[in-house]
């Protein structure tokens, strides 16, 4: 899969100086290039074969589907650096009304519901108010489902349905504080242009408890790694809920209402439920008798620079290294086991760039001759950490078990 | 150059004294590309599934799975995302998507 992205990249540069050099490069539509690049990868499980497609101001991403947008980012993003650029963000939508066209001057934001006043803001007005900034991973909360043992129903993304960026905005605080909060609110509830085909198809509206809401991380971000969010991404605002799953950070924002009561509805009561246990898991295969909001990330963390199946050379330093992140408690390690994760040894852990951000890190193995597994674990600031065994959930929710790289020593 | 390709940005109005000039951004999404397999069947799941999502959010799904995979996920979409399908369609739907998608031999 990798290879093949590579190759594809590396045709695509190379068509693109050969037509800058040309000087044909107006001529030559976006189109016309990816599909001489026409390329495709193959996730790893059975049924894996995907197209990369270029969409709007997008880099070719893994295309699951293309009504509504369903894009992957390529794995090999994440070695490149600990951003997410934004043309190589996932994409994730439910509804097939999505906005194609946005006007940001005419475009408003909603506030309304249990307040003392009702408001609306422009996003000149967001902009004139306090900023906050932070970086904080976006995950899919069915990132991985494919690799779901046994197979569940569902997006079947690999591992790129998350991205990790500088999200700059409001504090939802500040404009529930500016609109007033009335006695008896329990939460708060989000919903975006994006619209369903038919009428009769639920609304795409999450909801916060109003404590979570108020929290002052909770974000309107108008900017994304210091430029205007991607159309796909949620443009020109969308929610940011640090540290929980994309679910919840509703895309073209524009209404936030103050409940009185818990919102129901299809994607708050139906969907994006997880077991109520500590795993949020249950025996393969098996429903669970209760279930609760899907919520904050487990622990992850990943190996970005060794393939599945590479051959290293024996006895020499191989570099390893890679990402981890949680739900916002922090990375306190990252620990990798050649053993079957019998011993684990420390890795050197990259720039702290927050609680809710990818963090780097990185160790140097030497191997001797033969065949090889590399695990790799993090262990965030409350000690939790990753099984060894992967656990299951109906949705195929929440992967995060150790992640296991298998490489050839010569 | 891809950019300016498929992200087109209009001037929507003259700057005003004192007003920044913003761009409404426009984009246009690439054409579907993926279809379902021909055969018996073919013609009611086109007519009904792909209202409402394209191809591949059938194609892509695990192929190891029996007709009451299928079944319920037809189910799903009429009762909970409201997809207008009469009942006596669910069966055909569901034996289409499995002969072509499942465990049900062709």
């Amino acid at each position: 899969m990798t290879h093949e992205n590579e190759v594809a990249r590396r045709a695509r540069r190379e068509f693109l100086r050969a037509a800058g050099t040309m000087g044909l490069g107006s001529l030559l539509s976006a189109r016309a290039v990816t599909a001489l690049a026409a390329q495709s990868v193959t996730l790893p499980v059975a049924n894996g074969d995907r197209p990369l497609a270029q969409y709007p101001q997008k880099r070719p991403l893994i295309l699951q589907t293309s009504r509504p947008p369903q894009l992957e980012t390529p794995f090999e993003v994440f070695d490149a650096g600990v951003l997410t650029p934004n043309d190589a963000f996932f994409v994730r939508y439910h509804l097939a009304g999505i906005p194609t066209e946005i006007d940001p001057d005419t475009f408003r934001i909603s506030v309304k519901g249990k307040v003392n006043t009702s408001l609306q803001f422009s996003l000149a007005d967001l902009r004139k108010l306090d900023p906050i900034e932070y970086v904080a991973v976006n995950q899919c909360s069915g990132n991985s489902r494919a690799f779901s043992t046994p197979r569940v129903a569902g997006g079947q993304l690999g591992n790129g349905g998350m991205g990790n960026a500088k999200w700059r905005g409001v504090a939802l605080r500040t404009v529930l504080d500016m609109a007033g909060i009335q006695a008896g609110a329990r939460q708060v509830r989000f919903d975006g242009l994006d619209v369903p085909v038919l009428p009769t198809t639920p609304d795409f509206a999450k909801a916060l408890d109003l404590d979570h809401a108020a929290d002052g991380e909770v974000m309107l971000a108008y900017s994304m790694n210091d430029a205007d969010l991607p159309m796909l991404n949620g443009y020109p605002v969308r929610l940011i809920v640090p540290g929980y799953f994309g679910t919840y950070w509703v895309k073209h924002l524009n209404e936030i209402t103050v409940l009185d009561s818990v919102l129901d509805n299809f994607w708050m009561t139906s969907a994006y439920r997880v077991p109520d246990n500590p795993c949020a898991c249950v025996p393969a295969g098996t429903a669970p008798k209760k279930t609760v909001p899907i919520s904050r990330f487990p622990v992850r963390s990943f190996i970005t620079n060794v393939k599945e199946g590479a051959i290293v050379k024996a006895g020499h330093p191989l570099m390893v290294r890679g990402i981890a992140f949680d739900g916002g408690y922090g990375i306190r390690a990252v620990d990798v086991s050649i053993d079957g994760g019998q011993t684990w040894r420390a890795t050197r852990l990259g720039k702290d760039l927050g609680k809710y951000s990818f963090r780097q890190w990185q160790t140097a193995l030497s191997l001797s001759r033969g065949a090889h597994t590399i695990q790799v674990r993090a262990i965030n600031n409350i000690g939790q950490s990753q099984p060894l065994e992967a656990s299951w959930n109906p949705a195929g929710y929440m992967r995060h078990v150790v992640e296991t790289t298998h490489v050839m020593a010569a | 150059m891809r950019h300016t390709f498929r992200v087109r940005i209009f001037v929507t109005g003259l700057a005003i004294a004192g007003g920044a000039l913003a761009d409404t951004l426009r984009i246009e999404l690439p054409n579907e590309t993926a279809t379902l397999k021909l055969g018996p069947g073919a013609d009611v799941a086109n007519g009904h599934c792909l209202v409402c999502h394209s191809a591949e959010y059938i194609t892509t799904q695990p192929r190891d799975k029996p007709l009451a995979f299928w079944k319920a996920e037809v189910e799903k979409m009429k009762k909970v995302y409201g997809a207008p399908v009469p009942d006596d369609q669910i069966d055909p739907i569901a034996a289409y998507l499995a002969r072509n998608y499942g465990l049900t031999p062709p």
